[in-house]
């Protein structure tokens, strides 16, 4: 086996036992970035020489500290600030930014010994179901590199799942980070809103977004989780609750448990294949103990509707910070407002432009009542529908995605078409709730499929729990692309 | 629902966003394609819904007023396109 292809957990005890270093595993991560990256592409930064000098600092360590990534690189999504290391979310109009500071979840990253191999792609601004819309270059699917990775944490899904790290954080604010999870056949955990501080994080819909692990196995995603997550004074969305121990709960049987089955996630339009694998999922979870309860989500078509004017509306205020006068691209213009203008025009993508405006009209006079303030009330019935449903059963279990990987280019040039393809990710969002999605099988092409399994708020203890179990009872996770 | 040249001049303007010819044809029909989409929340009723800004039930979050170290202006100013020794320079505001 190759040290490239370890987990957390295991690269964490060869290192312990001496029987690798820190050196070796960074080289192995090195080298295997140098084979798979040009045909890949997950990095817009490849931090080799930072990664060489971190490794030597935490040979020196392991033995004397107890940390639990000591010596384990990593890659970081290119929204999240790392201290005078370029971080760019992936736009021209950031092409050069150095952060002033550390974001919290990777200062907890550093505390714990971790060493950063590089930033990773994303769509601009984390805009985008494809990674199609990065400013800098497209990422491919490692199962099949005529396909997307998803999006938009699509970088750090095909770093994880093509052995270019052990493990990656990504952000998710409509699926960011399942959707490619489940593309790139990988383990990725979107937490509770507020469960984890987003200081540092890039903001693009700030009441949606938030940071999570993705990860080779489950029991990876729990160890990230007990390191990142709870209150953080700088970030006053962070909930001041209590964090529990995750790895705890990895291995309890899950007999009894009850499995809700929305009959609004198979409908007409998903694909077979996906809806097969899915439902063996679901039989599987029945076999080791699970109760399987048909339920509804009655609103969930309204989801893509509402999540796309709440997201828009708050990008295009966080965006508008974007004027080329503190930092990042500046396009001299003839006066100030001919600067900004040709500032943002030169400096976004097309998919940041048609969001900005599509978020400025729904705010703006005339308009706001009709747009954001009817979306923000069908969030209420969304919500609802999931506070309703967990009364009655303990988690939640859909496909992640109605199809598997789609072709690169095959979406792109319809936006809609685009961010339908995310219709079973955002509900989770806008209700708030944590959710993962593990590889649930492959189709006959071996393109992965992903299982999503939802929480209840500040519940993720609960979908680790069966997460495990299932992976536990399954090979899946074992399958590696062939590269 | 279409929506105008002017409706999309008009937003770009508040978007500070300078847009080309193309763009604003290209725009202009693929937002209303998925204006159209979001009508589909009028079958809804929501007079007695109350919206949801955000699912945290937290409000007016406070913090003891204490002096904490400040980025140093030369750092703070280091990712600037333009800038002095001690300020950012921006083009001409005011005639």
């Amino acid at each position: 086996m190759e040290l490239y292809s370890l987990t957390i957990s295991e690269a964490r005890s060869l290192l312990d036992r001496r029987e690798i270093t820190a050196k070796e595993l960074v080289n192995s991560i090195t080298a295997r970035i140098d084979t798979v990256e040009d045909r890949i592409k997950s990095f817009v930064t490849v931090t080799k020489e930072h990664a060489f000098h971190a490794s030597e600092e935490a040979q020196k360590k392991i033995g004397k500290e107890t940390k639990m990534l000591l010596g384990i690189p990593f890659a970081i999504k290119d929204n999240i600030c790392t201290k005078d290391i370029l971080t760019t979310c992936s736009s021209k109009i950031l092409f050069n930014l150095m952060p002033l500071y550390e974001s919290t979840v990777t200062s907890r990253l550093k505390e714990e010994g971790y060493i950063l191999i590089g930033k990773a792609n994303m769509d601009e601004f984390a805009m985008g179901s494809s990674t199609e819309n990065s400013g800098f270059h497209i990422t491919r699917n490692p199962w099949d590199i005529e396909r997307s990775p998803g999006g938009s944490s699509g970088g750090p899904a095909a770093a994880v799942s093509a052995d270019e790290c052990i493990a990656a954080l990504g952000s998710d604010t409509g699926g960011s980070i399942r959707q490619p999870s489940a593309f790139c056949g990988v383990v990725g955990l979107k937490p509770t809103y507020g469960r984890i501080s987003r200081y540092g994080l890039i903001a693009f819909a700030s009441s949606l977004d938030q940071i999570g692990p993705i990860t080779k196995d489950v029991r990876d995603s729990a160890i990230l989780m007990n390191i990142i997550s709870g209150h953080d004074p700088l970030d006053s969305t962070s909930a001041p609750i209590q964090v529990p121990d995750f790895t705890s709960i990895l291995g309890k049987d899950i007999k009894g448990l009850k499995i809700g089955v929305p009959k609004e996630y198979f409908i007409k339009g998903i694909d077979s294949e996906v809806e097969i694998l899915v439902k063996d999922a679901i039989r599987q979870l029945e076999l080791i103990g699970a109760i399987p309860i048909e339920v509804s989500l009655p609103h969930t078509d309204y989801a893509i509707s509402a999540y796309y004017i709440i997201a828009t509306s708050e990008a295009s205020s966080n965006l508008a910070r974007y004027d080329g006068m503190k930092y990042g691209l500046r396009t001299e213009g003839k006066d100030l407002i001919d600067t900004y203008m040709k500032t943002r025009a030169y400096g976004f993508g097309a998919e940041v432009k048609r969001r900005i405006m599509l978020g400025t009209y729904a705010l703006s006079a005339g308009y706001y009542e009709a747009y954001y303030k009817k979306a923000q009330q069908v969030r209420t019935l969304i919500k609802e529908d999931f506070d309703r449903v967990f009364k009655k059963v303990d988690i939640i279990v859909t496909p992640t995605t109605p199809t598997p990987p789609f072709k690169l280019g095959e979406k792109i040039e319809d936006p809609l078409q685009m961010y339908l393809s995310d219709i079973f990710t955002i509900s989770v969002n806008l209700a708030g709730v944590p959710a993962i999605s593990i590889p649930c099988g492959f189709t006959k092409n071996d393109l992965p499929v992903g299982l999503q399994i939802i929480g209840k708020h500040f519940d993720e203890e609960t979908i680790l729990k069966v997460a495990y179990a299932y992976e536990q009872s399954t090979e899946w996770h074992k399958r590696k692309p062939n590269l | 629902m279409k929506i105008s040249r002017e409706e999309i001049e008009h937003i770009a303007l508040l978007s500070r966003l300078y847009l080309s010819e193309e763009e604003k044809e290209l725009y202009g029909s693929q937002l209303s394609r998925i204006l159209d989409y979001m009508e589909k929340l009028n079958e809804l009723d929501t007079k007695d819904v109350e919206p949801t800004s955000h699912v945290l039930p937290l409000c007016n979050v406070m913090r003891d007023d204490i002096l904490r170290p400040s980025i140093p202006k030369e750092n703070a100013l280091a990712n600037a396109p333009d800038h002095t020794d001690k300020f950012y320079r921006v083009p001409k505001i005011i005639e």
